[in-house]
Formats: structure tokens, sequence, C-alpha cells
């Protein structure tokens, strides 16, 4: 077992723990913080998989601005309390099973079809800032365009929707 | 590191999405796990772009492999504006109904 695969898996496990532990957690400002740790996992595997440009967006977007507005609208709405209904535990498990019934038909799929190819890591520069802003401004200088008008329509409407009248 | 490996770390991570979707009530916590379906695909895009890269039609082409990451920052771009509105429609939930669970939302139904 090479440094790859020892790295593959604790990220994953970090990935994965951290994931069920947001589900678990009673308060959402944990929840937010257990998310903000699988961020981190994910922009650990975008480095192990060399799209350092990935990773980098993947912190300062996701871990950075989304993470820290999620942080303001619940101390906004004073939710640290214990805000969370009356649960009802027959749904729960509803949704428990129909979700791990899911992940089974999928996995079995997966693990059915014989699927060789590896994943280069650590190499290649598919990844790298270089080429990746010359396709993206060769090949998809218009749909990059229009996500500044989707970004400028985004925020006129959450400031009328926010909007007190 | 095998391509199999990538697609149960996603598959999981998306499954836990799908859960959480379904069991927690807070409108907050199943819009994150939304979020976290989304990073589930982001990832396993990735893996595929990696994963093509070694093919032959790749190394011809100068842009080839780099198409599955532009798709990547694209989500990104519209999960950022997603997040923004969906904020904003959480808020103004709050302040008409002083509650954010998600089952209180159902009149629609009738």
């Amino acid at each position: 077992m090479n440094l790859s695969t020892l790295l593959f898996i604790l990220l994953s496990v970090v990935a994965v723990g951290s994931a069920i532990m947001m589900l678990l957690s009673k308060k959402p400002v944990n929840s937010i913080l257990w998310l903000i740790v699988v961020f981190f996992s994910i922009s650990g595997h975008y480095v192990l998989l060399n799209a350092q440009f990935l990773a980098v967006v993947n912190i300062i977007v996701y871990a950075g601005a989304i993470m820290v507005l999620f942080l303001f609208v619940v101390m906004l709405m004073n939710l640290n309390a214990e805000t969370e209904p009356a649960k009802n535990y027959r749904l729960h498990l509803i949704g428990i099973i129909s979700g791990g019934s899911l992940l089974l038909v999928l996995l079995s799929a997966v693990m059915t079809t014989n699927l060789q190819q590896p994943v280069m890591l650590k190499i290649g520069d598919a990844g790298l800032i270089n080429k990746l802003g010359k396709t993206l401004f060769e090949n998809y200088v218009l749909p990059f365009e229009i996500s500044s008008v989707l970004f400028l329509s985004a925020m006129i409407g959450a400031v009328i929707i926010g909007k007190r009248d | 590191m095998g391509i199999t490996s990538y697609i149960i770390l996603s598959l999981t991570l998306f499954t836990i999405g799908i859960i959480g979707v379904l069991v927690r009530r807070n409108a907050i916590i199943v819009f994150m796990c939304v979020e976290l379906m989304l990073n589930a695909v982001n990832l396993l895009l990735v893996a595929f772009s990696k994963m093509h890269s070694a093919s032959t039609a790749a190394k011809a082409s100068l842009t080839f492999a780099s198409d599955a990451q532009i798709f990547v920052f694209f989500i990104m771009i519209v999960a950022a504006a997603e997040v923004s509105v969906g904020l904003a429609i959480i808020v103004m939930m709050y302040r008409n109904t002083h509650s954010i669970d998600v089952n209180f939302l159902n009149r629609l139904k009738n």
C-alpha cells in the first residue's frame, strides 16, 4: 500500500464520517461546521487528483463563501437553540431504509460492472490553471459570460426576496 | 487507484445527502444536504476527468481532458447563485411562519 492509497483512504474516511456527523448533530451550527470538514476533505481529494485550481476554488467558494452565508443565516435567526421539531421515528426509519437500499442497488450495479481504468493520481496537467484557462477561454467563453448574468440575477433576486415589505 | 473506489466514495456521499433530505426537517440542513450531493457529483467528475486524461484522444487534443473540470467550475458557479437565492427564501419563510420546519409548508397539498 503506497502513500496515495493511504491518503485516499484517510480522506474518504474523514469525508464520510463528517457527512454522517453532519446528519447526526442536533444543532444547526454543528452541522455547518461538520460540512466544512467534508468540503476540506473533498479539496484534499482534488489535490490528490492533481486538480489544484478546483481545490483552491472549492475552499474559497464552498468553505469560504457559502458556509459563511449559512452561518450568517443561522445566527441571524438565532437557531442555536433546540429548534428541531418533534421527531417522527417511523419516517426516520423509512428514509434511512430507502436511502440505504438505493446505495445497495447502485453499489451492486457498480460492482458487477467490470471497470478497470486507473485514475492518474498526482500526475497530468489537466487540472492545472494553465490548461484550464486555455480551455475556459477558448471553448467556453459564452457560458462564462452568461454565468455573470446568472450571478447578477441571483443577486437581484436575493435582494428582492429578502426585502421587508 | 482505480475508478471504482472513487465511484463508491461518491455514491456513499450522495446517498448520505439523499438520506439527509429525506430524514431531517430543518430547512437549512436539507439545503446543506443538497450541497453535499453537488459536491459528490463534482468529485466524481474530477475523477473521471483524470481517468480520461490517460487516453490517446486526450493526448492528441490540447484541451480534451479539462472539459470535466470546467464543468465542475460551472457547477460551483450555479451552486453559489442557488445558495444565495435559497437562503433568501428560507429567511423569508422564517419571517412569515417563525419556523424552518419544511413540513410546515404543506399548504399546496390540499
